[in-house]
């Protein structure tokens, strides 16, 4: 029997960064990629595509649209960002805050984006008294539930219990697939090595993150050893590399929107050796999940100094993987 | 992040007498407000430019680098290359010099300042 699901693809265009940075890839190019994939959602981080946010120029939103209808894809996601230290004295108050909220909702909806990526340091409070105008322009927000955060985070329960309380189903959650890293990410390890990390400390904390050692516990040990600064370093991205359980995405299915499909590598085999996707795709599917998995590319930093960075051959990988498991291959039966 | 970038391929001029200039980068993968740079810290041949001397440009406006934390309206774009001078009577002299140039940013979701730095070999004519 062929796999019964709704799960749609998309990209972030997040992926092709250091290539839009370099200038080596154009808005259009990113969206002819990703499209060409069969990856039609689009999620996009605005301000990195777009110049002059929020009052980006008319001509650049009508080349986006353009882009879209020209390679068959459609506008999925805005990643918002809240800026609660745009000024050096004091942190955004309250109602600034709602308003760059409210701004970043009028702005998808001028980029005919459904879904907001709520950045995960926005205050619960500020989400819900934005509930009102999301219900309006009918755009769906969603806090990205990121590592270190998980979805049984404190801060993460409390948004829950405040957002719920609302009973709006225009806010829940962006889940980022980082907080399912069951192995130690090898472009990590690599990088650490390269810059100087004692290959044996190396070897105790990736052996200590499999064994799910608590990483306050690690980063002590690794002080004991004798680690160089390096070796510290390497030691305290264990707080930020953290493994939770897919399944409990089940409870809040209802409420998750988007998922950055988060990888830092799909290797020549065809898969991500840190995140385990053919564990949590068949989780997305059990639970009805019908929203798009939004590759979201994020290997370039930690290659670059070695390495030439390849956003669209990592973004293909992923892809294909994503096809293989969700059954879309010719002829794949299950 | 993108740290061999943020110093602009062939980009070291002499600005006349009145000094130097250079392109830089934001070390960023998005685009920010001006307010949210704290610091462009150049060094040349392992000499500190003092932070008064410095002036950054984009798209024709130039501030100190105090004026910039106080500039809400004006953006440092992704990828943008920004016009960084320095006040140095007489320039630099031609020929190879050492630069670095490291971009400290306020990041709201971060509860530290990341500065990026970047060290490379240019030619002045």
């Amino acid at each position: 029997m062929t796999i019964q699901h709704r799960i749609k693809r998309g990209v972030s265009l997040y992926s092709y960064q250091y290539e839009t940075f370099l200038r080596k890839m154009s808005l259009d190019d990113c969206i002819a990629h990703a499209a060409g994939l069969g990856a039609r959602g689009i999620e996009v981080v605005s301000e990195q595509s777009f110049t002059g946010f929020p009052n980006v120029p008319d001509e650049q939103i009508a080349g986006w649209f353009a882009s879209l209808d020209r390679h068959g894809a459609y506008a999925q996601c805005h990643d918002m960002f809240m800026d609660i230290k745009l000024y050096k004295d004091r942190r955004l108050n309250f109602d600034e805050m709602v308003a760059s909220l409210e701004r970043d909702l009028h702005f998808a909806r001028r980029i005919g984006c459904p879904t907001v990526r709520i950045i995960v340091n926005t205050p619960p409070e500020v989400v819900v008294a934005c509930v009102p105008l999301a219900e309006k322009l009918d755009i769906r927000m969603g806090i990205e539930v990121h590592s270190p955060f998980h979805f049984d985070h404190p801060w993460i329960l409390r948004y829950t219990e405040i957002t719920r309380a609302t009973g709006s189903n225009h806010v829940g959650y962006v889940p980022d697939m980082g907080m399912y890293i069951k192995h130690y990410p090898p472009v990590f390890r690599d990088r650490f090595l390269r810059m100087g990390a004692t290959p044996k400390i190396v070897e105790f904390i990736l052996q200590a993150h499999e064994a799910r050692v608590l990483p306050d516990y690690v980063i002590m040990d690794v002080r004991k050893l004798g680690g160089n600064p390096v070796d510290l370093q390497m030691a305290e991205t264990l707080r930020h590399n953290i493994w939770s359980n897919p399944r409990r995405m089940l409870e809040f299915m209802p409420w998750i929107f988007h998922i950055h499909a988060k990888f830092y590598e799909i290797d020549e085999t065809g898969k991500e050796p840190a995140i385990p996707y053919d564990e949590i795709i068949p989780v997305l599917i059990e639970g009805g999940y019908d929203g798009h998995l939004s590759s979201e590319y994020e290997g370039q930093r930690h290659i670059e100094d070695a390495f030439e960075v390849d956003g669209r051959e990592q973004v293909r990988r992923q892809q294909e993987m994503f096809k293989r498991l969700l059954g879309e291959m010719a002829g794949q039966q299950i | 992040m993108y740290d061999k970038h943020i110093i602009y391929p062939d980009s070291l001029r002499n600005d006349g007498d009145a000094g130097w200039r250079v392109g830089v980068r934001l070390p960023y993968y998005r685009g920010q407000v001006l307010s949210a740079v704290e610091d462009i810290a150049l060094t040349v041949d392992g000499e500190k430019v003092p932070r008064a001397d410095v002036r950054f440009t984009v798209r024709g406006k130039t501030w100190t680098l105090d004026q910039l934390e106080t500039t809400y309206d004006e953006r440092w774009e992704f990828g943008e290359v920004a016009d960084v001078s320095v006040r140095r009577p007489g320039g630099l002299a031609p020929g190879q010099h050492t630069v670095t140039a490291a971009v400290q940013l306020r990041i709201s979701y971060l509860p530290w300042s990341p500065v990026t730095s970047c060290t490379t070999e240019l030619s002045v004519a």
